[in-house]
């Protein structure tokens, strides 16, 4: 059959489109796995046996199972339950909490590796227990784990691609319009890769600054 | 929740792992080979091995592994590679993982110190010699614990090709939530499957850890 590129540049909007969307979807869920992280990072450590010990379950079980077996779970057990969210919510949602519980586990090592002054300190100064977490603890470690979280973004960015599969119309599912019309598969999952490509570039450039402002800060 | 259902249905779950298995146990295979390709001609004096090596990593580490699955598999045909499902996801997802494979692998090798080459070399080894006797059974010391969680992401990453319809565990679960509307029973029997397979592979790594270890 052959490669023909020219057919691209009729579909170029709707991939554009896509891109948004993904950029977008990447974007909300980055910022709810974020402190996603941070809120299941203090579960973990500091809630009652009673709330940690099925939390931790709940970790164990969205560690050891793929991200597109939850996305089904999610989508289509939220149908089941009467709650009908958009395609879109969904896939934040999945996309999210997943990463909120590789974050959690990052910030959890964070937390334990500040030392323990700091709480002492806190304490002794008259901020209470929760206060010394929010306003000493946390922030120190969460600055400390800022590089691999910025990692766990850009997984995050290419496994956006599977809410394609939940009917969400961000870059992956918008190549298979284009292919559906045009039957050229190969063309357009090319340009939808390089278009991954460039936005994966994007975040490891910003991730570099915050990086070295984080090193000038210290 | 319906038992009596999930009790009709597990055998093929049973099954789908079976394939889920099969198809963890290839990829690696191929992800360690294009993994031990590509440390190598990372670390080549050739400039060009050099960048190939480089470039094969970006790409595949820069890009969503279901868009490679997708351009080999539904793109392939157009410039003559015809593969059925199943080989397409061991080739896709086996390329894929070699590229993350690739960068452990390296980071194993470059981190043994520079001393043991050299001293291998004053010693009349060859290049090729230093590498294979000297600094190579060094570093598969320290490969095996990251390259086990290489193989934990790759299982997990095989429930992609259920998107290009792939019966394993994923796409057993997807069908029946399709026709049972019963997502969460399904998850349950799919996931304790995934998790039972997780964990023995899991064990087996720290295994083998232990069993490389010197002291």
């Amino acid at each position: 059959m052959g490669l023909d590129f020219s057919v691209i540049p009729g579909y170029i909007d709707i991939v554009l489109l896509g891109c948004l969307w993904t950029i977008a979807i990447t974007v909300a869920a980055a910022l709810l796995s974020f402190f996603g992280g941070i809120f299941f990072a203090v579960i973990a450590l500091y809630a009652p046996a009673i709330i940690r010990l099925p939390f931790r379950l709940f970790e164990w079980v969205f560690m050891g199972t793929p991200l597109l077996l939850q996305l089904f779970l999610i989508y289509f057990g939220l149908v089941q339950i009467g709650v009908d969210l958009p395609a879109f919510v969904a896939g934040v949602i999945g996309l999210g909490l997943h990463f909120a519980v590789y974050n959690s586990e990052l910030i959890q090592t964070a937390i334990l590796s500040v030392d323990k002054g700091q709480m002492e300190a806190a304490r002794t100064v008259g901020l209470s227990r929760g206060q010394a977490l929010r306003k000493v603890v946390v922030p120190q470690a969460v600055r400390a784990v800022i590089p691999p979280i910025g990692n766990n973004m850009i997984a995050l960015l290419k496994d956006s691609a599977l809410v394609s599969v939940i009917g969400v119309s961000e870059l992956t599912l918008s190549a298979q319009r284009a292919i559906g019309a045009t039957y050229r598969p190969f063309e357009f999952y090319i340009l939808a890769a390089a278009f991954y490509y460039v936005i994966n570039l994007c975040m490891e450039w910003v991730q570099r600054r915050i990086e070295r402002r984080i090193a000038l800060s210290r | 929740m319906d038992t009596d259902l999930m009790l009709r249905v597990y055998p093929f779950f049973l099954q789908a792992a079976g394939t889920t298995i099969l198809l963890s146990v290839l990829t690696a295979l191929l992800g360690l080979a294009c993994g031990t390709l590509g440390a190598a001609a990372r670390l080549s004096r050739f400039a060009l091995a050099r960048f190939l090596g480089a470039a094969y990593v970006s790409f595949f580490r820069g890009t969503p592994a279901l868009i490679q699955l997708f351009i080999l598999y539904f793109g392939g045909p157009q410039i003559g590679i015809q593969l059925d499902a199943f080989e397409a996801g061991v080739i896709g997802l086996g390329i894929n993982a070699g590229a993350y494979m690739t960068e452990t692998i390296r980071g194993a090798i470059i981190s043994i110190d520079k001393g043991q080459r050299e001293a291998a070399r004053t010693l009349g080894l060859s290049r090729w010699q230093a590498m294979y006797k000297i600094i190579l059974p060094q570093a598969a010391r320290l490969m095996v614990r990251p390259l086990g969680v290489n193989l934990n992401m790759l299982i997990k990453a095989t429930a992609l090709v259920a998107a290009i319809s792939v019966v394993e565990l994923t796409y057993t679960a997807q069908r029946y939530i399709g026709s049972t509307y019963k997502p969460f029973e399904m998850f349950l029997l799919a996931g304790i499957l995934y998790m039972i397979i997780i964990y023995a592979t899991g064990r087996a790594v720290a295994w083998l850890d232990r069993k490389v270890q010197i002291v």
